[in-house]
């Protein structure tokens, strides 16, 4: 079953073209990754998907419905979650906020009813703590739920982002290149750990990653983009020896 | 020994009986202050100033603070509160036959500038920082000059001759209304919302806030409380005119906000009650009493100079306060941090999880 399908999806900044012809095909459960040089297009593609920029022409569906056209919120809502190339979390709020926030669109209480604390506040605040601190504590970090985000070092800031992702509740997980800044050691770990999020919390993965031993590793389709065009598709070993994918990461011809 | 009184106090504060017996407190004594003289009139009618002047830091602080931005139409938002108020109960309520109706021009001036907040709030969307900034400061410059070109409410001779019906125990009333309404906001998920967008709008946005709901929701709180403090400013002072909701009295609660600190309602009680204070300290007749020891020979010439020159020396003192409060210490007082009494329980106990874990570790 297709959950996430991109058509001819082209983007523009002013008149440079970012994204030339996007077309994605992905399926429920699957676990991609894409790659492809510096400037390829790739966060581009997870900012189009989300939200962030607005395609400006082609069509994104997921699970059916039209992603183009919608805010950010609104897709997310529909339980698309992601991270970030760079860091983005709530840096001096506390850990345990940073995944309450994340709960907005699924807690189910009106204004008035915060403003009175009356109504559903109340039930749906416990559920999000106690959803929050399970959340947490499968990270390992229920002790530092009142610790401020930006006080935790870099791993585990990392994995909070991860945590916060999954607090919205996502079908769809968009990693962006997940293993940045990491050592081969802490890769292995990240790579398993990704291989369990994804059955544990019956994911589907898209992730833009250039450590080609995590791609290669636990990816089991890999799309090579190149100004958002797909330079080649198919499953890692494919991908290797694929002369197209050589070209563009170390140029063309023999060097001399 | 501190560490007892510590546990006590943190027991104290665990007590639900605790903020009903306060709250009772501070209506007996709004009550019976003004009834039986227990302070003198000038005394009652700062504490007065002071109630004001907290329910426009702490809401102030919700866009300033909370939510990051850097509005400077709060007085403009209290000017609408105050004009619609006024005009409600010399105009339009049979207050003379029923003084009970006060409340209802209060709760109209409220939702007058709630309105406008909607207004402000949309510009809001599309700019963030020094353009929003502009925009708010923009939009105090047309209600000072719509009111001025309208004859009807007085243009720039003002409204003189309002009723005094603002008592000290409406002024406690809506303190407490607006800390306690502030304090739910900030602890509800839209309130979270509100703190995000401070950090990242981006990365809020995708976690499923629903930027512009909430952000229409704090520009409207905010107001609310702005028009409710004008409206009890109005019905305080007895006259308002143009000029007496201009850049200064933003500049006023900007300073309030900032020196008790940001993101803080406790800040902002501590930071309004000083600095009425300090502003009352600052008047000729305050520290003449306060010289009164010194010798008549120094005494005269001092009182004199502070008659004629503390006025502009109060505009000079007042705005190189801020200055350095932004340079020196940018979160104020409190910034960031909150007093524990104002943060629901559930809300302590999540983030003290390690606390309590390592208690019962201990045999």
């Amino acid at each position: 079953m297709t959950l996430l399908e991109a058509t001819k999806v082209r983007h523009f900044f002013g008149g440079l073209c970012a994204v030339g012809d996007f077309n994605l095909d992905l399926h429920a459960g699957e676990l991609m990754g894409i790659i492809g040089p510096n400037g390829a297009g790739k966060t581009t593609v997870f900012n189009l998907i989300t939200g962030v920029y607005q395609a400006s022409e082609g069509s994104i569906r997921f699970k059916g419905t039209e992603l183009v056209g919608k805010t950010p919120h609104q897709i997310t809502a529909l339980r698309i979650g992601r991270t970030f190339q760079n860091i983005r979390l709530f840096r001096d709020l506390s850990v345990l906020d940073n995944v309450r926030i994340a709960h907005y669109a699924q807690s189910n209480y009106s204004p008035l009813e915060a403003l009175l604390q009356i109504g559903r506040y109340r039930r749906e605040e416990e559920r999000i703590i106690e959803n929050s601190q399970r959340l947490l504590s499968i990270f390992k970090l229920e002790t530092l739920a009142g610790e401020t985000a930006k006080n935790l070092p870099y791993g585990m800031q990392r994995r909070l982002e991860i945590a916060r992702a999954l607090a919205i509740g996502p079908e769809l997980l968009l990693l962006d290149e997940p293993a940045a800044g990491m050592n081969p050691n802490e890769i292995d770990q990240l790579m398993e750990f990704i291989q369990w999020i994804r059955q544990e919390f019956k994911l589907t993965l898209l992730l833009i990653e250039h450590q080609m031993k995590l791609v290669m590793g636990i990816c089991e389709r890999i799309k090579v983009l190149d100004f958002g065009e797909t330079l080649a598709e198919g499953p890692p070993e494919a991908i290797q020896n694929d002369p197209k994918v050589l070209e563009a990461y170390l140029g063309e011809g023999p060097i001399g | 020994m501190s560490a007892m009184l510590r546990n006590h106090w943190d027991g104290l504060l665990e007590q639900r009986w605790l903020l009903p017996v306060l709250l009772a407190i501070g209506f007996v004594l709004a009550f019976a202050i003004p009834e039986y003289n227990l302070l003198n009139k000038y005394v009652q009618l700062v504490l007065m100033y002071v109630g004001i002047n907290i329910i426009l830091a702490v809401s102030l602080n919700l866009v300033n603070g909370y939510m990051g931005e850097f509005s400077l139409a709060h007085a403009g938002f209290m000017a609408v509160g105050a004009y619609t108020a006024a005009l409600l109960t010399m105009k339009v309520l049979p207050i003379a036959a029923y003084p009970g109706l006060f409340p209802l021009a209060v709760l109209a001036g409220g939702l007058a500038a709630a309105f406008m907040g909607l207004i402000v709030a949309v510009p809001s969307f599309k700019v963030r920082g020094d353009y929003l900034a502009i925009i708010t400061l923009a939009f105090l410059m047309i209600v000072k000059s719509v009111i001025e070109n309208i004859d009807y409410i007085g243009g720039p001779r003002g409204i003189p001759g309002i009723k005094r019906l603002t008592t000290l125990p409406w002024v406690f009333f809506w303190v407490v209304v607006s800390v306690w309404a502030v304090r739910n906001f900030v602890y509800s998920k839209y309130g979270r919302g509100v703190l995000s967008i401070r950090e990242d709008e981006i990365a809020s946005d995708l976690m499923s806030v629903n930027t512009r709901r909430v952000k229409f929701l704090a520009f409207m709180t905010s107001s609310f409380f702005a028009g409710i403090a004008g409206a009890l400013f109005a019905h305080l002072l007895q006259f308002i005119s143009p000029r007496v909701f201009d850049i200064i009295k933003t500049t006023d609660i900007l300073i309030m906000v900032y020196l008790g600190g940001i993101a803080s309602i406790g800040g902002s009680i501590l930071g309004a009650t000083l600095y009425t204070g300090l502003m009352e300290i600052l008047r000729p007749s305050t520290v003449a009493g306060l010289l009164s020891w010194l010798p008549e020979m120094i005494f005269d010439p001092l009182n004199e100079y502070f008659i004629r020159h503390l006025g502009v020396w109060r505009m000079v003192i007042m705005p190189l306060l801020l200055v350095l409060v932004m340079l020196y210490w940018p979160r104020g007082m409190m910034g960031l941090r909150e007093f524990r009494g104002f943060i629901p329980r559930r809300d302590r106990e999540a983030h003290h999880r390690l606390k309590t874990l390592e208690k019962q570790g201990t045999p």
